[in-house]
């Protein structure tokens, strides 16, 4: 065999071997058992009747990775791997001392009397009032945007002399971002003349110019279970009453057997262990998801979801592919045993994590699916908004995208805000590192995500987060204080986001 | 003579306030010339009252009818709503159709109510069907879920039953007539939690009817999760909703006070549960606020000088079916958030819109139609004219407030489910 036909060969055991683990194995290996049953497949051609009968029942493999070194699976770029280390290091003090201070082991087993309590308040953690005051959050979201502003590419020289060039946000590495031309050919569905949900389907428009056909093609598409098809379809948005089916089908869920039993098995791990980060995890979901307008009655879902989410060691191996490498523990005495690993969630912060989980809860009730559709949008999407990479879709990225869209399209809004020290990253930051989760209505939110899965990407963020500004712009050219900026800005849940995308891409002069 | 109206007010509320100050207008006394007096209840029954009443001038407006009570007292309530049903039996009207087990189609939405103690034998009598049922005990004349209890044995309302024993009209001091209806125990839950309606609805004029509702609703949420277990029957935190009750609750929080919006709760059921079964449940909601109204219709004193926004009490129980549970002549303008606050605002800005038209001083000879502009975030629910206008043929059920335009097909809810017409 040559070098070539060996390295294949060697790639094609990886996957199998990675395969076999999976989900997809179990669903091929049932449907395999069931084919037995169907007339066509005959005992001498057994082999080859079920991969036809798969090749026409529509299962197919997943795509195969790259062949690359790991770290560039993570991160390609050196001194963004560096910076992502870093930060990761000042975590991991911060816990450690936390955990000195408090004298609270990381982890600990739970005495069988606490699990049965546990256990009985399972679905009403939202009502406990432990003692939190002495847990101090590990750190505030502006410490990261600080580590992102302070973010240097060595090999880059920027030069004294300011120019057309010279970049006046608070993002200095040179990264490449999209300008309005190339959005416009990526999200080309979202033009004038193509139908929206979110914008053509409000009250004064008749439904049949385009929503009642809109919704006919999501039915059809979910009957036939096309997930590719689904992609495409909810970049036009989604109707209410299907989006649930579509996100699932987008992301591959499906309510098998042996993915409750997953979650039961990742209930069952809460109960009887208990991490320093749960008592985190408690005080952020406390703060925010608690007092938000729409997701304090999904308070205890929030619990469940994130305390089995951070004992969930199927989610390590995203990190393969994510630039952060998260602090990683052992249950006290089983040093190395990977079944025995917690892990923190990247950066430690949770009620950002907790943020993306609330708007999900108005699609599943079902926990072990909620948790399941979560996951999936975490090692998706949403761990790229906090960890430092170069990704397009990663949170520096999109930092950089909506500052370099802003000061292209917007100069005078711009330089304005930056005189009077309001810099916009320092107030757009929040809305995107928690995919605006908690700014917008609930209905736009989900319009928004529709299109975080129809594209594959967190783009439209920043776009959003420009558009939120050009709209306000005249309100903001008359202020003269950051706080006043603030002001202008703090109340986004009477925007309506399509319109104000389709404004700000293909109806602002150029 | 277009003077500046002058408005007395005995409810001394901010949002009310406000509102009169924004237009411009004059406050004076009670002893005064005055044009538009919003009035509590007890003040309303002394304007009306045999004794004490006074006539009513044609520029003066006050925002209660007379009799309101065949409406909002819960017992009043009931038996207008059983008069009009068994009225409709014996017309042999389609809408009092019953089902195999003698249950009403579409006319069932009130819970089994007895008044106690005038018909604690016929209760006693249910009672024993289904000895393991759970009811709730409600005083006639209180309000914000003052001296609500829930039963589920007999012993529990022994006092009611020493005066049973004779059927004769034997007037009860009001104080001690209660309701005893079937406790839903199976409310539709959401994050496990028990939470009712309340929508506001304006009637402008009883004949012909003519009522509005108010898109802005909302859902109150209870602290605690629902449990129909026996041993909390007795823990109001987790069986009644009003915010009265509820602030006093370990988790009530003051940011967002335990509520969510109408429409927020349309798309979480729309989501979860699809939009067919929304759209009949919203349908169904409207259905029975109407009915209600067109229960008390023929006895209200359908005096000209007179408005009423009422708070609707609706709970859902889990097979989306909507439940009325009570009418208040009197909801509460107090703010529990910020957003509540704008909301009530809002609320009575809109509703002094369509009963003081232009603002200006009012006069009862006008025909009470305002211009669609003026609806704000009311809709118009039934017009009795625009429907008995287009014949009896025609099923209305127009919600939008271009009730006959050229978008009268395209109300998003009308059509889909299957109801009689509508006289």
């Amino acid at each position: 065999m040559s070098q070539e036909e060996s390295d294949i060969s060697l790639i094609i055991a990886q996957i199998v071997q990675k395969l076999k683990g999976s989900n997809l194995y179990a669903q091929l290996e049932r449907q395999a058992w069931a084919s037995l049953q169907r007339p066509e497949i005959k005992l001498e051609s057994l082999k080859e009747d079920i991969k036809e009968f798969f090749k026409i029942s529509g299962l197919f493999p997943l795509p195969s990775h790259p062949a690359a070194p790991p770290e560039h699976l993570k991160e390609p770029l050196v001194y963004m791997r560096k910076a992502q280390g870093s930060w990761e290091k000042r975590i991991l003090k911060s816990l450690n001392s936390m955990c000195t201070e408090l004298s609270i082991p990381l982890a600990r087993k739970r005495p069988v009397g606490e699990q049965k309590e546990l256990l009985n308040k399972w679905n009403e953690m939202g009502t406990d009032e432990p003692d939190l005051s002495l847990f101090r959050p590990v750190y505030a979201p502006k410490d990261f945007l600080e580590v992102l502003i302070n973010l240097r590419n060595p090999n880059y020289e920027n030069g004294d002399s300011l120019s057309f060039r010279t970049h006046l946000g608070l993002i200095q590495v040179p990264l490449k971002v999209k300008d309005i031309p190339e959005l416009k050919e990526c999200f080309i569905e979202l033009g004038l003349n193509t139908g929206q949900l979110g914008i053509d389907d409000s009250t004064q428009v008749p439904p049949e110019l385009f929503e009642n056909e809109h919704v006919r093609i999501g039915q059809k598409v979910l009957a036939e279970q096309d997930s590719a098809a689904a992609q495409q379809y909810v970049r036009q948005g989604s109707p209410t009453a299907l989006r649930a089916e579509l996100w699932a089908l987008i992301l591959n869920i499906s309510s098998q057997p042996e993915d409750i039993l997953y979650y039961e098995q990742l209930k069952t791990n809460v109960i009887q262990h208990d991490l320093l980060v749960d008592s985190l995890i408690y005080k952020d979901v406390k703060l925010t998801a608690s007092n938000d307008d729409y997701y304090f009655v999904f308070e205890d879902y929030l619990y469940q979801v994130l305390l089995c989410f951070s004992r969930d060691t199927s989610v390590l191996s995203h990190f393969a592919y994510n630039s952060a490498s998260p602090p990683k523990s052992y249950i006290r005495g089983k040093l190395g045993l990977e079944e025995y690993a917690v892990f923190y969630p990247p950066n430690g912060k949770s009620n950002v994590i907790a943020s993306s989980i609330a708007p999900l809860c108005f699609l599943y009730h079902e926990p072990s699916k909620l948790y399941q559709i979560f996951r999936e949008m975490y090692v998706r999407f949403f761990f790229r908004l906090h960890s430092i990479s170069s990704h397009p879709s990663g949170i520096v990225s999109l930092c950089l995208l909506f500052e370099t869209l802003l000061q292209t399209y917007l100069p005078q809004l711009f330089y304005h805000l930056r005189e009077i020290g309001a810099q916009p990253l320092r107030i757009s930051f929040k809305w995107m590192v928690r995919a605006f989760s908690g700014y917008l209505a609930t209905d736009q939110l989900l319009l928004l995500w529709d299109r975080i899965l129809g594209y594959n990407s967190l783009e439209i963020l920043a776009v959003l987060a420009a558009a939120v500004f050009a709209f306000r712009a005249v309100n903001l050219m008359e202020v003269t204080s950051l706080a006043a900026a603030e002001a202008v800005l703090a109340d986004l849940s009477t925007l309506k986001v399509m319109p104000l995308l389709q404004i700000f891409l293909f109806a602002t002069v150029t | 003579m277009a003077g500046k109206v002058k408005w007395v007010t005995d409810i001394e509320k901010s949002v009310l306030i406000n509102n009169f100050e924004k237009r411009g207008w004059v406050q004076v006394t009670e002893n005064e010339d005055w044009n538009f007096y919003w009035m509590s209840v007890q003040t309303i029954r002394n304007v009306f009252s045999v004794e004490t009443g006074y006539r009513l001038s044609d520029d003066q407006i006050v925002n209660h009818f007379p009799n309101h009570y065949e409406l909002t007292r819960k017992d009043l309530m009931v038996k207008n709503i059983k008069r009009y049903r068994k009225e409709l039996e014996k017309e042999g009207s389609p809408l009092a159709e019953k089902d195999e087990n003698g249950k009403y189609l579409y006319l069932d939405f009130v819970p089994v109510t007895y008044m106690l103690p005038a018909d604690y034998n016929l209760f006693v009598e249910e009672f024993r069907k289904s000895p393991s049922s759970t009811w709730i005990m409600k005083p006639c004349g209180k309000a914000q879920g003052k001296g609500i209890f829930l039963i589920n044995k007999l012993s529990q309302i022994k006092k009611w039953s020493r005066d049973s024993k004779t059927s004769s009209f034997v007037s009860q001091s009001t104080k001690e007539a209660y309701v005893i209806s079937l406790y839903i125990n199976n409310p539709l839950l959401i994050g496990g939690r028990k939470f009712d309606l309340r929508l506001y609805v304006l009637v402008s004029t009883y004949r012909p009817l003519r009522c509005y509702m108010y898109k802005l609703g909302f859902c109150r949420f209870c602290t605690v999760k629902y449990t129909p277990s026996t041993s909390e029957l007795d823990n109001m935190f987790v069986h009644l909703t009003n915010v009265a009750i509820q602030k006093h609750g370990d988790d009530y929080n003051h940011i967002h006070g335990g509520k969510w919006t109408v429409s927020n709760l349309r798309l979480y059921l729309e989501s979860t549960r699809g939009k067919e079964v929304t759209s009949k449940l919203f349908d169904e909601i409207h259905w029975i606020i109407v009915q209600s109204l067109k229960a008390v219709a023929p006895v209200m004193n359908n005096d000209k000088h007179c408005f009423e926004c009422y708070g609707y009490d609706i709970i859902i129980d889990d097979k989306l079916k909507p439940w009325l549970i009570e009418v208040n002549a009197s909801p509460s303008l107090t703010s529990s958030t910020a957003n509540d606050r704008i909301l009530k605002y809002n609320l009575i800005n809109d509703t002094l819109n369509i009963a003081v038209p232009n603002g200006e001083i009012p006069d009862c000879k006008w025909n009470k139609s305002p211009p669609k502009e003026v609806l704000g975030n009311y809709e118009i629910l039934y017009d009795e004219e625009l429907a008995q206008g287009d014949g009896a043929d025609r099923e209305l059920r127009s919600r939008s407030g271009q009730a006959l335009g050229p978008k009268a097909g395209r109300s998003r809810d009308s059509g889909r489910t299957v109801l009689t017409t509508w006289k």
